[in-house]
């Protein structure tokens, strides 16, 4: 069993067992080889990083080098049952085309993000007055990889103008799931199932 | 049992069939010199065809016979290597057109007399016909994977290709999927320096009237100096030797090999005719050139796999200019729009084309995991 990281271990579960799954930005490969072992799935990736892609390829998986924002297009359309991309888009160039390659490529997608919008966030900047250096955000503004912030209301409103459906959501707080109730306030990170 | 020798066997093939060619020929009487590593286990699943570059050969993990010096891959073949003898069985074959055993333009015609450039002009899939041949004569159904890099991997590719059911998965190493006409033309300088040396004589120089082993020496010399600038980078050329000179304190105001990158690659060049046929390189080359998977396909590369069910692995290199990583995003992008399972990566190293023989410790982890499975 592969230990996975919260909100990835909430997708693992929710992945149709024996489908075939997309995850880009799939790091070192912990999601694909879990998905692989113990839900049979036929798992690929995509990864922008030289070191994590030898890990994966090492690990006999079959990840891509790849960047989300300029190496979706390839993929055939509806080639995937699931596109995932989890803890990525924050990071990308143009996070609203990605989102829309993902349900392209796949029939549903998951997207996990940290919300830029918990109350921890929301005080260091009221309070301090500087951008939030937090456990999920640990990276000061001049180095982050995550040059699109986004708060789940946010990301709402974007799939409601793209007209793009909510098939579930889940809330994060450390490793602890939480409640709906006012989770752009609460939940640390956030883990949507989208499609079409 | 790391220091027990490899299970080592060279052996002729002779095709009982003859092997019908690209360009409309077909040729009787091939010969296919080869290899052999390791032990071809008992349901015959475990055997690696390990295609060879350009001016390689099937000496893969054991000393030339003409050089002595050690196999071109023995770094990544061998006893717990990344392409592992004791766990699986490698075949090398020299190539058709080659100079080292197999079928080539030295070889003798039914006339008795050398091909030369009576030899038909052969592609990259007729190359892979031959290698499709051999394994068919080891009676080997299915490989466990075909690895090239280079020119070999462009084989692999075309393996894969043409032949869906005759291998598990092909790795391709700093290759290609077409030549592009920077690559035609390196090679054209290197065909026009051979043909422009007087001892080539139209490719008859096995002739007697010529001194025994006397061709067309200076021109494929020059032929191997220009292109094997295309192995190395700019960057890696300028470590080695920048601007030092060679076994002397100042510039002669002459021609000699004043700079050390003139000597090496006069010594390449030298070095290089005691091994290789002149006219091998001009039909090896001219195959290279010929090259475009996509256009055997219908001009789209996506569809040169569409019946392969094989697990593909690309791997380039950030120095490598002669093919560059584009050219292996190309293929992996046409691999995953055809559906195949494929992982690509570009691996930093310093040595250029060169890179995939020489010591790039990710090379080996990323070779050994796709093999391992």
């Amino acid at each position: 069993m592969i230990q996975l990281r919260p909100d990835l271990a909430l997708i693992a579960a929710h992945v149709a067992p024996g489908s075939r799954v997309l995850d880009v930005g799939c790091g070192d490969g912990d999601l694909l080889a879990a998905l692989r072992a113990e839900r049979g799935c036929d798992a690929r990736g995509m990864e922008i990083d030289t070191a994590n892609v030898a890990e994966c390829v090492a690990r006999g998986l079959s990840v891509i080098q790849g960047d989300a924002d300029a190496d979706l297009a390839f993929y055939q359309n509806q080639s995937f049952d699931y596109a995932i991309l989890s803890q990525t888009l924050q990071t990308t160039m143009r996070p609203d085309r990605v989102l829309e390659d993902l349900l392209r490529i796949g029939k549903r997608a998951f997207v996990s993000f940290p919300n830029f919008a918990h109350w921890r966030v929301r005080l260091s900047l009221l309070l301090g007055g500087r951008m939030p250096v937090t456990r999920l955000l640990p990276v000061a503004w001049y180095e982050t990889p995550n040059i699109h912030h986004v708060t789940i209301a946010d990301f709402r409103a974007l799939l409601a103008a793209r007209g793009i459906r909510v098939e579930q959501a889940w809330f994060l707080r450390g490793d602890h799931r939480i409640g709906d109730a006012m989770a752009n306030l609460r939940a640390e990170h956030a883990i949507f199932l989208l499609s079409r | 049992m790391a220091d027990a020798p490899i299970l080592t066997a060279s052996a002729v093939l002779d095709l009982a069939q003859p092997l019908p060619l690209d360009g409309g020929q077909s040729l009787e009487g091939v010969r296919v010199a080869y290899e052999t590593y390791g032990a071809l286990n008992v349901d015959r699943s475990n055997a690696i065809l390990i295609c060879h570059a350009l001016t390689g050969d099937q000496h893969v993990a054991s000393p030339h016979p003409i050089t002595g010096k050690s196999g071109w891959w023995i770094r990544m073949v061998g006893p717990g290597l990344p392409i592992d003898t004791d766990r699986f069985f490698i075949i090398c074959a020299n190539v058709l057109g080659g100079c080292m055993g197999s079928t080539g333009p030295a070889s003798p015609a039914p006339d008795g007399r050398p091909w030369a450039m009576r030899f038909p002009v052969i592609t990259i899939r007729d190359m892979v016909r031959a290698q499709v041949a051999l394994l068919d004569a080891l009676g080997i159904a299915k490989l466990h994977a075909v690895v090239g890099g280079s020119m070999g991997g462009m084989q692999a590719l075309s393996l894969a290709a043409n032949f869906p059911d005759r291998t598990a998965a092909a790795l391709i190493i700093a290759s290609t999927a077409r030549h592009s006409a920077q690559n035609i033309a390196f090679h054209e300088v290197g065909r026009q320096a051979i043909m422009a040396d007087p001892q080539w004589q139209d490719g008859d120089y096995h002739g007697a009237g010529n001194k025994a082993g006397k061709g067309p020496e200076k021109g494929l010399a020059v032929a191997r100096m220009a292109a094997h600038i295309t192995y190395l980078s700019e960057e890696g050329m300028h470590e080695k030797f920048g601007r030092r000179l060679q076994d002397r304190e100042e510039k002669t105001f002459g021609f000699d090999a004043d700079f050390q990158v003139e000597s090496y690659l006069r010594y390449q060049g030298l070095s290089f005719t005691d091994r290789f046929d002149a006219n091998s390189y001009l039909y090896i080359t001219r195959a290279m050139d010929y090259f475009d998977l996509a256009e055997e396909h219908g001009g789209q590369l996506s569809d040169a796999f569409a019946g392969s069910s094989a697990r593909f692995c690309l791997i380039s290199f950030d120095t490598d200019w002669l093919y560059p990583t584009a050219e292996s995003r190309r293929i992996v992008h046409a691999l995953s729009a055809a559906g195949a399972p494929v992982s690509f990566v570009e691996l930093s190293a310093p040595f250029g084309h060169d890179s995939f023989l020489l010591d790039v410790p990710a090379l080996d982890r990323v070779v050994a995991g796709f093999l391992h499975q």
